[in-house]
């Protein structure tokens, strides 16, 4: 029950999107055709799901203090390498989004196909790098970071999906000149994060 | 000198980074709910951004084309591991409140966006401007938002009571992540209406 109240947290009331606002930049940017957000989204979630658990892996192996007692080293194993997390994480994010480019590329070329220009612009993608380092603040475990992954994955490719059905059928509406395109998608995503604040407060059983 | 200046006043207002190009608008969002995170997240940023300008343009010449992204990552992160240690060892209850949002200044978008687009090709002085233009058009408008956020959602600012609550309810909206959205659309609105008449073609 906890690892399921942690995923509906994470995709409904607490949405990495429109409630703690990250991602936003390529939000904004790919949210004008319904096809290359369902790709984004697609991308986040893979890159979520293995980013996450990597660097907790990292976090508590490496970089905690004391972390490094594993290798029976006297001279490192007090060591406290937190101030180092940042760096690291980033240098994480961005190889695996290269490892991921070319896996996908060698094993499933139909995905690559339809992932494949979207895949270079996640390193950027604040979303990443910020669920890592809320899995780090929030003390997660591995099973939990995880969870915690996937899910705010799916929370972003939910946001922008409905961000470009949305913005489909704005397209015919007749918008004031300034209002038109950003500003408008500012004002709806507004309005989606409104609707989102309904889910808050649910949680299931114990 | 003419020249200079434009670079500094042009980021401010005709080409601001969030409102016209669209950068970095995930902290711009996420610290705005009082005026004083606004503040110390701002000049966090500017100072990023002008010692990452100051740094890659110094290198330059020496960055091969191929990796140049990664040295570009590795700049930013160790400046923002010094803003971050530095803000917890003097500021600590505001770097509390941060949270995460100093680490994202990593993944901002307008610090890597004036590294590639600017100071690898520009030298180091003019890139230094370039970057405090950059930066200082950013606080704008994190101030600007933080302080409409304070103002309606409780009435105060930097902590004053400025709307007295007895005859002003603070609306929790604005101080909600809604709030946030709408405002930063509204302000794109005025922005493109009144100030920077050129509408770019979109959908």
């Amino acid at each position: 029950m906890g690892l399921l109240n942690l995923a509906i947290e994470s995709i409904f009331i607490q949405n990495i999107l429109l409630s703690l606002f990250l991602g936003m930049c390529s939000y904004l940017a790919q949210s004008k055709k319904m096809e290359s957000a369902k790709g984004l989204g697609m991308a986040v979630i893979m890159v979520l799901t293995i980013a996450t658990p990597l660097n907790w892996l990292i976090k508590h192996f490496l970089l905690d203090k004391g972390a490094l007692a594993w290798t029976h080293i006297d001279a490192v194993a007090n060591l406290d390498l937190s101030f180092l997390t940042f760096i690291c994480f980033i240098a994480v994010i961005a190889s695996l989004v290269q490892i991921v480019e070319m896996v996908v590329d060698r094993f499933f070329p139909v995905l690559y196909n339809s992932l494949g220009i979207f895949l270079p612009l996640i390193t950027v993608n604040c979303s990443i790098l910020g669920a890592s380092l809320f899995m780090v603040e929030r003390k997660y475990t591995l099973v939990e970071s995880v969870v915690y992954g996937t899910s705010s994955g799916v929370g972003w490719a939910l946001a922008i999906m409905s961000l470009a059905a949305i913005r489909k059928k704005v397209r015919y509406s007749n918008v004031p000149a300034g209002l038109r395109g950003l500003g408008l998608a500012f004002i709806i995503t507004g309005l989606m994060a409104i609707g989102f604040l309904c889910f808050s407060g649910i949680t299931l059983g114990g | 000198m003419a020249k200079l200046r434009k670079i500094v006043y042009d980021p401010l207002m005709d080409n601001n980074p969030i409102t016209w190009q669209i950068l970095g608008v995930c902290s711009a969002l996420a610290v705005t709910t009082q005026v004083s995170t606004a503040l110390v997240m701002s000049l966090a940023l500017t100072i990023v951004t002008c010692g990452s300008n100051v740094a890659i343009s110094l290198m330059r010449k020496v960055i091969p084309n191929k990796i140049r992204m990664i040295v570009e990552l590795c700049v930013i992160a160790t400046l923002v591991i010094l803003a971050d240690q530095i803000l917890q060892a003097f500021v600590y209850d505001i770097s509390k409140k941060l949270s995460v949002f100093v680490g994202l200044i990593i993944t901002n978008c307008i610090v890597m966006g004036r590294a590639e687009a600017y100071a690898l090709q520009n030298p180091p002085f003019k890139s230094f401007l370039d970057g405090l233009g950059n930066g200082l058009g950013y606080s704008i408008v994190l101030i600007l938002v933080g302080g409409f956020r304070e103002l309606l959602g409780s009435g105060k600012l930097l902590g004053y009571t400025v709307l007295s609550d007895q005859w002003y309810t603070g609306n929790t909206l604005m101080l909600l992540p809604p709030g946030a959205f709408v405002i930063i659309g509204l302000m794109i609105w005025f922005q493109r209406t009144y100030i920077s008449k050129q509408l770019r073609e979109e959908d």
